[in-house]
């Protein structure tokens, strides 16, 4: 048992003193409005005790004036509580650019998480201090939840589709993480701890590892394992697109809509190739679902994504053959 | 204690099983949800035994979430949403509008029966492998990967919705036809006007909630693919469906209770309710907005920014009728009479804990905070501020409130203050703590949590030890006084309502001669036979526009 009760997790993230003062100002407003009812309540029920036991209260039925006070009074705090949160949430899931991005999986029950250089860690992670750290997450089972008390975020990590969430860490120390989203036996010590180091430290850390393999690496290895490369040919003469310069683009579909080429759309075409068709291209690969784990997608992303600063294939969709797709 | 009355009409346990009277279904109601209330309370007692410590000593993680899952199970589905509408909404509705029964009185008997067989499946689950998908059955742990009894536990939730959307439509029709000459739609109790609206969610809501978990249940056994990414299926949309249902089924755990809150309010003030209409129709407004918020339960899914800003808005719209009704029972006691009979003080104790439940459900519903405090005990402590310090504390108030109607007799007076008082206490010892905790950051459904969260932890279940005493001690004084308490009389507050012109308890047909009403709801001015004083004792203050 500790000695010291604390009645709030530390401040350790660029999100933790907006959520606190946005608490400070809902708590104000809430004990406010508590108060008066508290007060009045007790106020009216001792003033106005019975006196008699045949006595009645004044016939009051009500009061058109009071009625409409009290709806239109508090809207405009409640205007307030809702913009402020909403300001607050709108930036949390707005990633800025130019993020360390660590790519996070659930399982029933650990995590393992993945540096950009490849480094494994599981139910650990490292992240150096004043940095935005965006974290790519995915699950292999059921939903979970990676949260982090001290930095004020959490977000449910869901089989399916990648979800992120960032944060920037303000203050160097060991920071609880927990799985929030309910997933069966272990849910209570599915978590870890959240190390912020001094940047140069992290480097330190990150040198000194035992590097589990580049991800560009494996997943070149596994691209032609799988035999991706026999279809995504480099000059998009294939019978797939290729990704040369693909990653990070606004990719034609043959729908005639356009989709950004994220994380979440090169998984969705690796295990639901025909949800969005390329241009150009007609829909004849196979489906990958259960072929790969979803640290194999990670890998196999890593390596597309380092495609996406070779020159793309001029004319992508008209130079290539009739068929093919993705 | 009147010569002849339903109770001893007819004798024998066939005219209990074959019974179409509305006040014997609501006894035989009133006990089947006794015992689930029971079933669910020894559950969550091993819940917080199991919690006093780090490191969870008492039962293995997977009996502990048995147990979170099975409480919750029982205590909402069983108990909850059955309770106030199915066991003092059966009894006192048709006497309140002047009828003879409800409109159905056969199928009223059904929705008994379906509860029985729902019940049944369910309790079949729990001893059979038990439940640990949580009463939420989020996909795909439900639908794929849990190993316990789900499939039992679905069906018996899918057959028991039935039970609520028949009582639902029995109180419409009932409300719409059956009034006595005189009982206008202005007139009508607002604890009618709640049931009405918690009908409407009743019969628009439950559909699907029960074809959700049919779907979950058809995906366990078949493999077909709604839910689960690995078949094609999408686990969010079990989530939309789900809570399409669950949030409006909230407030057909509160709504009632706030009928029986309005009720006995102006009972023990003797005077007329302050803003009938805006009581009203706010309660109409909450079941309305009620059904267009329930993705402020996925604020943090992945659903678009732009849903998540537009559902916390309507959220924060939904506190506007709450409030309504907070500030119009405060207001009610202004230049009352007021009496601390036991009733009244669940009435208070309700008007302090659902402002608490209420305010901080405005932190749930203000995004940048939903992502703290999402999935923590902020929300086990929220709503149990709203189901336990709301709904239980409105039941059991109603229970006291009517108890002299539904048995012809009074219970101990002084004990029944001792115990709304215990309950008070002990509630608040109990949940209080867990706001803090969940801003602190405990995760809920734990089984295990870090040492620094264990103060908190003890406090809570010393609190619920004292609640559980609270609990206990209404059972055994109620119980003894069907037998031994003083004999009550028609009307032993008095209160203005049609239930109490008539005898206590009952005739059968409620009524030896179908009643007129000519007077206004809560009105002890004009209403010589009360006993009361008719000079109004302070000076009256003239009435402005809406009344």
């Amino acid at each position: 048992m500790q000695s010291q009760m604390p009645l709030y997790p530390e401040q350790a993230s660029n999100f933790a003193p907006q959520v606190d003062n946005l608490v400070y100002f809902l708590l104000a407003v809430c004990v406010f409005f508590a108060t008066v009812i508290c007060v009045a309540v007790v106020y009216f029920i001792v003033k106005y005790r019975r006196k008699t036991p045949d006595e009645i209260g004044v016939p009051i039925h009500g009061d058109l004036r009071l009625e409409i006070a009290w709806i239109a009074l508090p809207f405009p705090l409640l205007l307030a509580m809702f913009g402020w949160g909403a300001a607050v949430y709108v930036d949390y899931r707005h990633t800025p650019a130019d993020t360390l991005d660590i790519y996070v999986i659930g399982k029933q029950w650990m995590w393992k998480l993945q540096q950009p250089d490849g480094r494994k860690e599981i139910n650990e992670l490292h992240v150096p201090v004043g940095r935005n750290v965006r974290l790519i997450m995915g699950s292999e089972d059921v939903i979970h939840d990676f949260s982090v008390p001290s930095f004020r975020v959490k977000m449910d990590v869901v089989p399916g589709h990648y979800n992120t969430m960032w944060f920037r860490p303000t203050k160097v120390g060991k920071y609880h993480f927990f799985c929030s989203q309910y997933c069966g036996t272990d849910h209570a010590v599915m978590g870890g701890w959240v190390t912020v180091m001094e940047p140069y430290e992290y480097a330190k850390w990150l040198s000194g590892s035992a590097g589990s393999g580049d991800p560009v690496a494996i997943g070149q290895k596994l691209y032609s394992e799988l035999a991706c490369n026999t279809c995504h040919l480099p000059d998009g003469k294939g019978r797939g697109p290729s990704y040369n310069g693909v990653y990070g683009s606004q990719v034609k579909l043959a729908d005639g809509s356009t989709v950004l080429a994220d994380d979440n759309y090169i998984r969705e075409s690796i295990l639901q190739p025909n949800a969005k068709i390329v241009a150009g291209y007609v829909p004849v690969m196979p489906s990958f679902q259960g072929l790969v784990t979803e640290e194999q997608i990670v890998d196999l992303t890593a390596y597309i994504k380092s495609m996406k600063d070779q020159p793309p294939p001029t004319k992508p969709g008209a130079a290539a053959p009739a068929t093919g797709n993705k | 204690m009147p010569r002849e009355h339903y109770l001893n009409a007819t004798y024998g346990i066939r005219s209990w099983l074959l019974t179409t009277d509305h006040k014997r279904i609501a006894i035989l109601y009133l006990i089947s949800v006794t015992f689930f209330f029971f079933v669910g309370g020894l559950f969550a007692t091993l819940i917080r035994i199991h919690l006093l410590t780090p490191g969870g000593y008492l039962v293995t993680p997977e009996t502990y979430n048995k147990l979170f899952t099975m409480h919750g199970v029982a205590m909402i589905f069983f108990f909850l949403i059955p309770s106030i509408p199915a066991v003092l909404g059966n009894f006192v509705i048709p006497i309140m509008i002047g009828a003879k029964d409800l409109a159905f009185p056969k199928i009223n008997l059904l929705s008994w029966y379906i509860y029985l067989v729902g019940g049944a499946f369910v309790l079949y689950s729990f001893a059979t492998g038990g439940l640990d998908t949580g009463w939420t059955f989020y996909t795909p742990l439900s639908s794929i990967y849990s190993n316990s009894a789900v499939t039992p536990a679905v069906i018996g939730i899918f057959i028991n919705g039935f039970s609520s959307i028949l009582t639902g439509l029995n109180f419409i029709v009932t409300v719409h036809t059956m009034r006595a000459p005189g009982m206008t739609w202005m007139r009508l109790p607002l604890f009618v006007w709640a049931h009405y609206a918690t009908s409407i969610i009743f019969v628009l809501g439950t559909p699907v909630i029960a074809i959700t978990l049919l779907l979950a249940g058809l995906e366990r056994m078949f493999h077909l693919g709604f839910f689960n990414p690995a078949y094609g299926g999408d686990p969010i949309l079990f989530q939309h469906l789900f809570w399409f249902y669950s949030h409006p089924a909230v407030y057909i755990m509160i709504l009632p209770a706030m009928g029986v809150i309005s009720e006995i309010i102006p009972t023990f003030a003797r005077k007329p309710i302050f803003g009938y209409d805006f009581i009203a129709a706010s309660s109409i407004g909450i079941a309305v907005i009620g059904f267009i918020v329930w993705a402020h339960h996925m604020f943090l899914t992945g659903q678009s920014t732009y849903s998540a800003v537009a559902f916390s808005f309507l959220t924060f719209l939904v506190a506007v009728p709450s409030a309504v009704k907070v500030f119009n029972w405060t207001s009610t006691l202004y230049k009352g009479s007021i009496a601390f009979d036991t009733p009244m003080l669940y009435g208070l104790g309700f008007i302090g804990l659902f402002t608490i439940g209420g305010l901080t459900g405005l932190f749930l519903a203000c995004l940048g905070l939903d992502i703290h405090l999402h999935d923590t005990y902020f929300v086990v402590a929220h709503f149990h501020y709203i189901m336990v310090g709301g709904a239980i504390m409105g039941y059991l108030g109603g229970i006291h409130f009517w108890w002299p109607k539904i048995t012809g007799r009074l219970y101990p007076e002084y004990l029944a203050r001792i115990a709304a008082i215990v309950l008070f206490v002990g509630f608040n010892l109990t949940f209080f703590p867990q706001f803090i905790l969940g801003y602190l950051g405990m995760p809920r459904r734990y089984h295990d949590y870090p040492p620094e969260f264990q103060v908190l932890n003890v406090m809570s279940t010393a609190g619920a030890s004292i609640l559980a005493l609270g609990y206990l001690l209404p059972m055994v004084y109620l119980t003894w006084s069907m037998r031994y308490g003083k004999v009550a009389g028609k009307n032993p507050w008095p209160a203005t309502g049609l239930e109490w012109t008539t005898n206590s308890p009952p005739l059968t047909e409620n009524f030896s001669e179908t009643p007129v009403v000519d007077w206004e709801t809560y009105d002890f001015e004009h209403r010589p036979e009360l006993g009361l004083s008719s000079t109004v004792p302070r000076k009256p203050i003239p009435a402005h526009g809406d009344d």
